[in-house]
């Protein structure tokens, strides 16, 4: 790793010294293709086989590309795998969930961040810490709170909280709302005082200085934030696993794992699953990669 | 992608930070009204009592279970246990010192490969080459995607007998195949492979975002007094990338004791994919339902989940505190 690291960072150095003269980084492209073609190989396979009938290549073998290319995998596995399903879950999750962290995590960023008082720090670090717990730690007793936690069987046909989306959305909330509050309070404090303490001399209440004017300076976090945990939350596979039992309310991502054994030795099929659940996260990343990137960076830039 | 972090600072945030902490302190809450304090209790409130109960409350009873013996059904059914579930987990519990071992491979392995491999991606990124985008949103790629998804892909790449790796290195159809998911003796390393695929990209992205904020001035200055490229590179720009590093370490940490998915999807995590985390699991979901240990491995990763968790909130609120 440290002599590949050497070659590659001369070229550098030299523009530094040679002033702006058009570099050539041959090494560095070399060592960069290389690594993107690896980087892509994976994706690239998956597709490949998604897109191959399993007629063709049983036909020639997987490693071949005689007979048909068509979506009938696809297809196949929208209908039979009911995936469009698992996509309705996972958007009944992820809907609420990020709306609540969103909300949540902004009046709590607000009441720390924009006004002094005790326990603000305390607070904070708490908010934090929880954020960065393993979810396994807390898995067992929320298991059980859900499963002790009795409703009607007009509400949940399981007689408590397990197999329900409220419970998912909930602990998802919570788990994420840490972190939220973490990048929005500090956002929120790089704000200058003066807006708000103009605000109050003109007897702007609280909730007036939080909806009016802070909430719409925070729109690019909001929108950073948002992207980044509509993609978490998607992407959770862990949270329903632990409390949903019957299959048919997994979101998507959780489900996936099920079509493993659905779809036994059809990996045509299977590909074709896995490359379908990736085409949500697919169109978020070509239309919202700026976002999602701003999010990651603005959590790790307060280090 | 490059200009992201940037734009996001706020348009406001020029006060002087002497004058803002002066605003700050002047006492704020004695002015408030008794309706605003209520709206504040509200806006504090709840969010914390939501935080308190999913995520504190259960944690403190992982540590409470931990000295049980609970089957899972009734309430009343919980017997005290002492250090017992302790002492069968680091006795007489098989897969309980390979998981550890794994969770330090984990850590090692995303420490002195993922993690130094997305950095030099960053720092080759960051010079001004032709394709530098591409590049970045061919790397970035996988950290879109779910750890389970990820399982899912590498397994169609790893299959015995038609995977693509067993093809391109010639054994696919001979009995050298190799499973490399079903193998206990090589998958915990395709595992880790497959993680790194992620880790990588997800390092890369912080650090393109660090290198960014790197005062060119430093690396001038250093080049006019001799360095050379990997002296500049060690001991001026690493350093200066003080906090992202720290995050860095933190994340790489934290994603070790939180590896589960990749290994759950692939066999739940047994035959030579034991993880703490995957353990826990296993105790809660299974026939036996042993509450009581699966609490106890549980606060093993607490425990160990605490020392970054603690570093971390120390660099970044110690200041705070002090100031």
């Amino acid at each position: 790793m440290s002599t590949s690291a050497t070659r590659a960072g001369l070229p550098a150095s030299q523009g530094y010294r040679s002033g702006s003269k058009p570099k050539r980084h041959y090494g560095t492209h070399i060592f960069l293709t290389v690594m993107a073609v690896m980087w892509l190989i994976p994706l690239g396979w998956a597709l490949f086989t998604a897109l191959r009938p399993i007629a063709s290549t049983n036909e020639y073998g997987y490693f071949s590309i005689g007979g048909d290319f068509n979506f009938d995998n696809f297809a196949q596995a929208w209908t039979q795998g009911g995936i469009a399903k698992y996509f309705w879950n996972s958007v009944i999750i992820s809907v609420p969930a990020v709306l609540l962290v969103l909300f949540l995590a902004s009046m709590m960023a607000f009441a720390v961040s924009r006004v002094s008082w005790k326990f603000n720090v305390t607070l904070l670090i708490m908010f934090t810490a929880g954020n960065l717990l393993p979810p396994q730690v807390l898995a067992a007793p929320l298991f059980e709170m859900a499963k002790h936690f009795e409703v009607p069987y007009a509400f949940s046909d399981s007689g408590n909280m397990l197999n329900t989306y409220i419970a998912v959305i909930a602990v998802n909330t919570a788990f994420q709302m840490g972190f939220c509050t973490f990048v929005l309070s500090n956002y929120m404090k790089a704000l200058s005082p003066d807006l708000t303490e103009a605000a109050l001399v003109d007897g702007a209440g609280i909730w007036r200085q939080y909806r009016e004017i802070i909430m719409p300076l925070c729109r690019p976090a909001f929108a950073a934030l948002g992207t980044l945990e509509v993609i978490f939350i998607y992407n959770d596979y862990f949270w329903p696993l632990i409390f949903i039992q019957s299959g048919d309310r997994l979101p998507v991502t959780t489900a996936i794992n099920n079509l493993q054994g659905e779809f036994l030795n059809d990996y045509n099929l299977l590909a074709a699953g896995a490359v379908i659940t990736v085409i949500p996260t697919l169109i978020v990343y070509l239309l919202l990669q700026r976002q999602f990137v701003a999010g990651l960076t603005l959590g790790s830039s307060k280090g | 992608m490059s200009t992201t972090a940037r734009d996001l600072v706020p348009p406001e945030s020029r006060a002087p930070s002497g004058a803002r902490a002066k605003g700050v302190k002047s006492g704020k809450v004695r002015r408030l009204s008794k309706r605003d304090k209520i709206v504040l209790s509200l806006m504090v409130g709840i969010p914390t009592l939501i935080q308190l109960v999913f995520v504190w409350l259960p944690t403190l009873m992982s540590i409470a279970l931990s000295f049980t013996r609970w089957n899972g059904l009734a309430l009343t059914d919980i017997r005290p246990a002492g250090l017992g579930n302790y002492q069968y987990i680091s006795q007489d519990y098989p897969p309980f010192w390979p998981a550890m071992q794994h969770n330090l491979l984990w850590l090692a392995f995303l420490a002195l490969v993922a993690t130094p491999l997305g950095l030099l991606l960053a720092v080759l990124l960051d010079q001004q080459i032709r394709g530098s985008k591409i590049y970045q949103s061919i790397f970035f790629a996988p950290v879109m995607l779910s750890l389970a998804l990820i399982g899912i892909i590498w397994q169609l790449f790893y299959q015995r007998d038609n995977g693509l790796l067993n093809f391109l290195l010639g054994t696919s159809g001979t009995p050298q195949a190799v499973d490399w998911f079903g193998d206990s003796s090589v998958n915990i390393w395709a595992a880790l492979v497959a993680a790194t695929w992620r880790h990588a990209g997800y390092v890369m992205l912080l650090y393109l975002a660090g290198l960014k904020g790197v005062d060119p001035s430093l690396k001038e200055a250093a080049a006019i007094d001799g360095a050379n490229a990997v002296q500049t590179f060690f001991r001026v720009v690493f350093p200066a990338m003080r906090p992202i590093n720290v995050v860095i370490v933190v994340i790489t940490i934290i994603e070790s004791l939180r590896a589960f998915d990749v290994v759950y999807v692939i066999n739940r995590g047994t035959n030579g994919l034991e993880l703490i985390s995957a353990l826990v699991i296993q105790n809660l979901v299974g026939e036996g339902q042993v509450i009581g240990v699966g609490s106890a491995l549980a606060v093993v990763l607490l425990v160990i989940s605490l020392v970054p968790i603690v570093f971390y909130l120390s660099r970044t609120f110690g200041k705070e505190n002090r100031a």
